[in-house]
């Protein structure tokens, strides 16, 4: 497995950059990765990091449509914050896996 | 007298149904399935009707056909499961039902009310689904007078049941244009949220190659905002936009409203299940088969007949007081049309992504991941196999486990 340092703490990361293990993650590492992917992290952002991250311990399934049950964007504001590939950014960002699709 | 209550007579219930009729004491347990609708729909060969391959005779049979002597049928509107009394209450709340035991199989269905614009002016004129008869046959009709245009598939979002049938509409549709001699006419598009033609990458590469081989072409990685019905176009939430003449839609797939009701579901409706006991999560009599499952495996009636064999043998160490001791893999197994004549096929399960080999291990007649005539032939005998065997809970000639042996993973 591979390691990556993000603001002077090592982290277990999968080939694609996603930590494997949610619990090394902090805000500083949040902000470290954010300027790898070229964004400023914002309250707003913070607080759907925080979503995502509750939303995943829980054990629930993540998806675009559930961000609209945050209370905190739509998902025409989520694009806006984390423009591209908001739930693949949104999720690295957060420190959890990126949402598997199944199918 | 003990009961066993049975949500949804579609292919889950029905072949659960048939199976514990045959396991189960007719003395000591009675099996009761409750449906609202007549009529059991062959929805695979849904993918056959707009081009004329089948029509609406070809899919739809009487239900109470496939229901075996012993099982109470019961027609009626369900209406919510109260879990904490084993109760359900249907036809509007007037009768209520109680349960032992109680199978969850209500299915899911389109949700098209989910993306703005979908159901607007143009729906079934030039925007169509084909997941229901009315959509399959409405399609049939707009492609019959349809003469050369911007043809869009489009997936609205994950997950979404058979998820090989949108590439198998599209791989059909190239094969139907080429017979009426306006191929060079017609532009095909797949328009999808998913990064490439499918989610696992050995059998995405496959398809694309089929894909750019047939002229398709994909847009990726667009998550559909609305319909611009007057502009003919699909929008996604960066303004990225797509135009069409005809829109074929697969629009979101939600659980039974029911399910709602009961304030059982996640949500889009499906029921937190255990992926391996198919115990529903926090009810120890309730188990759920089928589409009605949140399990991370397709949404496939193949996956339905694999899993009820798990089911059944959990059901019965339940009904004895023993710990669940059969494990579902996830096991699943889907033919994919290709053409009128040819066909791919994919076998995959919880751990394990589709590898190329052949199918069943023991004969294996069938190639995985290779583009052949047999898979296409095997494909319509699936239709035989499912009114015959599949439905009255036979064995089919396949193992319920999804077996290693005569896969090759490629370099
Ligand atoms: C176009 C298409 C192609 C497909 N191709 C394939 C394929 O090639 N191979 C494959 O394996 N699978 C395929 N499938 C998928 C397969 O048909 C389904 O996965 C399977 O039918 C699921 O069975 P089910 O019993 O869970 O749901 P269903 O068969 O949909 O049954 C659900 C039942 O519940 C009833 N119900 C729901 N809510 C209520 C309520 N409130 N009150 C009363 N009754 C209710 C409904 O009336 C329905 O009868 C395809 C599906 C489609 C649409």
């Amino acid at each position: 497995m591979a390691q990556k340092e993000f603001a002077g703490h090592m982290v277990d990361v999968n080939e694609e950059g996603y930590f494997t293990n949610p619990q090394q993650w902090n805000k500083e590492i949040a902000a470290a990765i954010a300027k790898e992917e070229g964004l400023e992290l914002s309250d707003k952002h913070y607080a759907i990091i925080e979503f995502l991250r509750n939303r995943f311990i829980s054990g629930e399934a993540l998806s675009i449509r559930s961000i609209n049950k945050s209370g905190i964007v739509d998902v025409k504001e989520f694009y806006a914050l984390f423009p591209g590939a908001p739930l693949k950014k949104s999720t690295k960002i957060a420190g959890i896996p990126k949402p598997s699709s199944c199918i | 007298m003990k009961n066993i209550l049975i949500l949804g007579a579609g292919t889950a219930g029905t072949l659960i149904a048939n199976k514990l009729r045959k396991r189960l004491s007719k003395r000591e347990w009675s099996i009761t399935i409750v449906d609202e609708n007549k009529e059991h729909y062959y929805q695979p060969g849904f993918l056959f009707i707009p081009f004329g391959i089948y029509n609406q005779n070809d899919v739809i049979k009487p239900k109470a056909k496939f229901i075996p002597k012993g099982v109470d049928f019961i027609y009626s509107q369900i209406d919510k499961i109260l879990p904490q009394e084993n109760k359900v209450l249907i036809a509007e709340g007037k009768r209520e039902l109680k349960y032992d035991f109680l199978i969850i199989a209500t299915g899911t269905r389109i949700a098209p009310e989910e993306t703005p614009g979908l159901l607007g002016e143009l729906w079934h004129k030039d925007i169509f689904d084909f997941y229901t008869v009315e959509g399959a046959v409405a399609l049939a009709e707009r492609l019959k007078s349809f003469n050369g245009g911007k043809l869009v598939v489009n997936i609205t979002e994950l997950p979404f049941k058979c998820p090989v049938a949108p590439l198998e509409f599209i791989f059909l549709a190239d094969t139907y244009f080429k017979k009426r001699g306006i191929r060079d006419k017609v532009e095909l598009t797949l328009v999808t949220p998913l990064p490439g033609a499918f989610t696992k990458p050995i059998a995405t590469k496959m398809l694309s190659g089929l894909m750019e081989e047939k002229n398709i072409k994909i847009v990726p990685d667009f998550n559909i905002a609305e319909v611009d019905n007057l502009n003919k176009k699909i929008l996604d939430y960066e303004e990225k936009a797509v135009e069409f003449d005809i829109l074929v839609t697969i629009p979101t797939n939600k659980g039974a409203d029911m399910i709602e009701r009961s304030s059982m579901g996640d949500d889009l409706n499906f029921v937190p299940t255990d992926k391996h006991t198919l115990q529903a999560v926090g009810h120890e009599n309730i188990f759920v088969l089928g589409d009605a499952a949140n399990l991370p495996t397709s949404k496939a009636g193949s996956v339905a007949h694999f899993a009820a064999d798990f089911l059944e043998e959990n059901l019965i160490s339940a009904i004895n007081g023993e710990p669940l001791k059969a494990k579902f893999d996830g096991h699943a197994n889907c033919y994919i049309v290709t053409s009128y004549s040819k066909g791919t096929l994919i076998d995959f399960n919880y751990e394990t992504e589709p590898l190329p080999g052949r199918y069943p291990y023991w004969i294996g007649p069938f190639g995985l991941l290779k583009d052949t005539r047999l898979n296409y032939f095997g494909k319509l005998f699936f239709k035989w196999m499912y009114w015959n065997l599949l439905l009255k809970g036979h064995h089919l000639p396949v193992t319920s486990h999804m077996s290693m042996c005569c896969k090759e993973r490629p370099e």
